[in-house]
């Protein structure tokens, strides 16, 4: 097994564990790091097992900064929500409240 | 011409992005209006070329797949831009007389129409699978934008959902699209499709499918991963609801349907196609019966998409292991039912848009007298109900007779329910908006009574639908053009 | 203690979920890949006008994609500041200091600016490009927000949106400008090929950075009286 796949399998590990905390968590910026867990998982897999042989394959990585961007902006999106959505509501999770103003 | 009109589709809603950026809404809107035109003229050539010549492969950069992107211009592709360039031009010119030009921060909705524009084409055209995974980013980050626009706790709240649920979809995709480039060294779908076709079917790839198809279905709101998509859908602005319900949900089902078509036989199984079939058919019963249940109308319109989007689902277990004929009629009758709804329920949230401006409140029970105020936007709501249950000569009608003929021709009769059942259903909650509007005991007298402008473009997008099924002959005739092979070496 | 079924129906399937990966993953590490993309990267490279292989995948072979991906970045940017209708992070009354930071400024600043410079410098040849060096600007606007040092390009504004647009707007002029000579959407002329991936490199950095700190900026922490417009004409 060379390092790359080593690499592929702890992205595995990661990708188990972001979704664990996705899903269970309530806390919306717990979630959001949850999330971008489970993308570290995903892109460690994505150049890990391209890269089982042992030779760098640029494909992938130049796809992961890709991605990498694409998780910042949806991350800095998700941000400003939740802290535009904190200031108005008080809350922190998404569960609604008990007096909900009619829209 | 060919590459001036790919390039023309191409650039046109990105810079028009760019241009509206720098404006306000009143100029923007202006702005906006000629790209529509500009956009409409060039899908039209589009599909006037595809139509005439057939479908070909086009590499951006002038580099071939695998090492370069190439986009895949065929029949299906180019019916669904010119679907999209309809039904945005509809919403956008909708959306520059509903919305209030006072609000500084509606500025911020044509370029974030635009760049939903600009990747919902990509989407269509997709021939790679990471091009089409920035492509669902680009529409799920301005579907959210289009959706927090306004910025009120519970827009924001529908908005955050709605994030989370297409992050965690689009993460599912794309750990799917990882997997395959490990297998195959590959990203073009058509190489792919080859590759698979040689070698048949591996576990690996076929967990990869499943993984897409979960992501996928979390961006469509297949039931039960459809909680995202009603407070989203309702508490948007009307013009935003008609694109995310008639477009945007469409997106990842288009890709989902690509994928199945190309390696769902060698990767998929029984299981995973009934699978499939049958939480679409609980989608349909369930969301109608919620959809029935729902004190605001808006809410009311979204849970009916909720069941409709059920419908498309049937695709999976039509095509799985069928023969060509069966294969061949259930695509045309999905291809039918994506345009007939996103025609239909567009008509129907601009129509409440309407309703909704006019009596002061968006409950069901508030409707009460506006038959007699507001008759012609009442009546394109109930066109586009009679397309939704299925009545002809509507394209619900033509789309659900097709898949009636698959499921006979591929012997999986219980689908029959569904689609039966469904048309019940959803008459069930079109005539309860009906019912609610002929109340004639309201001691309310004074309705506002919108632009004659906001009222026509949801009776031309009923109209639409309503004639679908009479020209359904010359819109699926495109499907069946040759194609030029060879893409993706 | 009594673990609810949630918890419980929650690991299970993230375990199963994990394990299911774990083994496609090992079951495809078993295969060689039939198309070796790397080969024909190589191959190609000398045509690209760029020396790094990863640059050129980027910026030249799948340029399409990075298009897009900068489209998604604006949007980011473009859905923060639609959101500013309270009183934005640079109005005087807002902003926050901090006199060690502000004093070490001096230190800091110009070190990473030279720094985001060189990264995007670097990349034609060795790992590096625009988004480095924009994410390294980007933090250094962060610690010059922090440190208390005025930005008055940051408030909502015409030069805002153009600042947020830039990259985006001459990236996407390249690209149909080769549309012109006959070629394809995105194809570089032959001649110009290396000029115009460093013009739209920089270009791209400065807008990243611009989207990246306008996101910072944009949601206020404090409530304001009445709504502001947001409008500075």
């Amino acid at each position: 097994m060379t390092s790359s796949l080593l690499y592929a399998f702890a992205g595995v590990a990661l990708c188990g564990i972001g979704l664990f905390g996705f899903i269970r968590l309530r806390h919306l910026l717990r979630k959001l790091m949850a999330f971008n867990l489970m993308g570290s998982g995903v892109f460690l897999v994505m150049v890990g097992l391209a890269q089982r042989q042992g030779e760098p394959d640029p494909v992938p990585q130049a796809l992961v900064l890709t991605g990498i961007v694409v998780a910042i902006a949806a991350t800095a999106l998700a941000v400003v929500l939740i802290r535009r959505y904190y200031h108005l509501s008080g809350q922190t999770t998404l569960d609604e409240s008990p007096k909900e103003p009619s829209q | 011409m060919t590459l001036w009109l790919m390039a023309g589709l191409l650039f046109t809603p990105l810079a028009w992005a760019v241009l509206t950026l720098l404006m306000d809404f009143r100029k923007g809107r202006v702005v906006t209006w000629l790209g529509m035109l500009v956009q409409l003229l060039v899908s039209l050539g589009l599909w006037a070329v595809v139509a005439g010549d057939g479908g070909f492969h086009y590499a951006l950069g002038g580099w071939q797949a695998p090492l370069g992107i190439e986009l895949r211009v065929d029949g299906l592709a180019v019916t669904f831009v010119l679907l999209t360039a309809l039904v945005a031009a509809a919403c956008g010119w909708h959306a520059s007389i509903y919305l209030d030009p006072a609000k500084s921060w509606h500025r911020y909705f044509w370029p974030l129409y635009w760049f939903l524009w600009a990747g919902l084409n990509a989407v269509w055209l997709g021939g790679d699978l990471f091009n089409l995974y920035v492509g669902l980013e680009l529409i799920s980050l301005s579907a959210v934008g289009l959706v927090a626009l306004g910025g009120q706790a519970a827009a924001l709240r529908a908005a955050i959902r709605y994030l989370l649920a297409a992050l965690l979809g689009s993460l599912a995709y794309l750990l799917g699209v990882a997997l395959i480039y490990g297998q195959s060294g590959s990203l073009s779908l058509a190489g792919i499709a080859r590759l698979t076709e040689q070698s048949g079917g591996d576990p690996g790839l076929a967990f990869a499918l499943m993984l897409m198809m979960f992501g996928l279905a979390l961006k469509t709101a297949l039931f039960p991963l459809h909680r995202w998509l009603p407070p989203a859908h309702g508490i948007a602005k009307s013009p935003v609801s008609a694109l995310l319900s008639a477009l945007v949900v469409k997106a990842s089902f288009y890709i989902a349907a690509r994928l199945w078509l190309e390696l769902g036989d060698e990767l998929g199984s029984y299981a995973l196609a009934q699978g499939m079939g049958l939480l679409g058919g609980t989608a349909v019963i369930w969301g109608s019966w919620r959809a029935f249940l729902q004190p605001k109308l808006k809410q009311v319109v979204a849970y009916s998409s909720v069941a409709q989007i059920g419908y498309l689902f049937l695709l999976f277990p039509l095509t799985w292991g069928a023969s060509e004929a069966v294969s061949m009629q259930a695509q045309q009758g999905i291809t039918l039912q994506v345009i007939s709804h996103a025609l239909a329920k567009a008509a129907m949230f601009l129509a409440a848009g309407n309703l909704i401006m006019s009596v002061g409140s968006n409950r069901v029970e508030a409707l009460a007298g506006v038959s007699r105020f507001l008759p012609f936007s009442l009546f394109s709501f109930g066109l586009a109900g009679v397309s939704l249950m299925g009545l002809p000569p509507s394209g619900g009608f033509a789309a659900k007779w097709l898949l009636l003929q698959a499921s006979l021709g591929s012997g999986q009769w219980w689908w029959l329910v569904v689609l039966l059942l469904g048309g019940l259903l959803s008459a069930g909650y079109v005539f309860r908006i009906y019912r609610a509007s002929f109340v004639e005991d309201s001691d309310i007298d004074h309705f506002y009574h919108p632009p004659r402008s906001l009222e026509v473009i949801p009776m031309i997008l009923a109209l639409l639908s309503l004639g679908l099924g009479l020209a359904a002959e010359s819109v699926l005739s495109i499907m069946a053009l040759p194609f030029e092979e060879g893409g993706g070496v | 203690m009594m673990r609810s079924p949630g918890l419980v129906l929650a690991i299970v399937g993230c375990l199963a979920f994990t394990a299911g990966l774990a083994a496609a993953v090992g079951h495809i590490a078993g295969t060689p890949a039939p198309v070796s993309l790397p080969d024909v990267v190589v191959d190609h490279l000398a045509a690209s006008g760029v020396e790094h292989p990863v640059t050129a995948v980027l910026l030249n072979f799948r340029s399409y994609d990075t298009l897009l991906e900068i489209g998604v970045l604006v949007i980011a940017g473009i859905a923060g500041i639609s959101m500013a209708r309270t009183t934005s992070l640079e109005d005087p009354e807002l902003r926050t200091t901090d006199s060690l930071l502000y004093a070490l400024q001096r230190w800091f600043v110009p070190l990473m600016l030279m720094l985001a410079g060189y990264l995007l410098w670097a990349g034609s040849d060795r790992p590096g490009g625009a988004f480095q060096a924009g994410a390294v600007l980007a933090a250094s606007g962060v610690m010059m927000r922090l440190g208390g040092i005025p930005m008055e390009f940051l408030r909502p504004g015409l030069l805002l949106r153009i600042g947020l647009a830039l990259g985006f707007a001459v990236f996407l002029l390249v690209a149909l400008a080769s549309a012109f000579g006959g070629e394809a959407f995105l194809a570089y002329p032959k001649a110009f090929t290396k000029p115009l991936i460093m013009t739209i490199e920089t270009l791209l950095t400065f807008s990243i950075a611009m989207v990246l700190l306008a996101l910072f900026v944009s949601a206020p922490v404090n409530q304001a009286q009445e709504p502001e417009e947001g409008e500075q004409k």
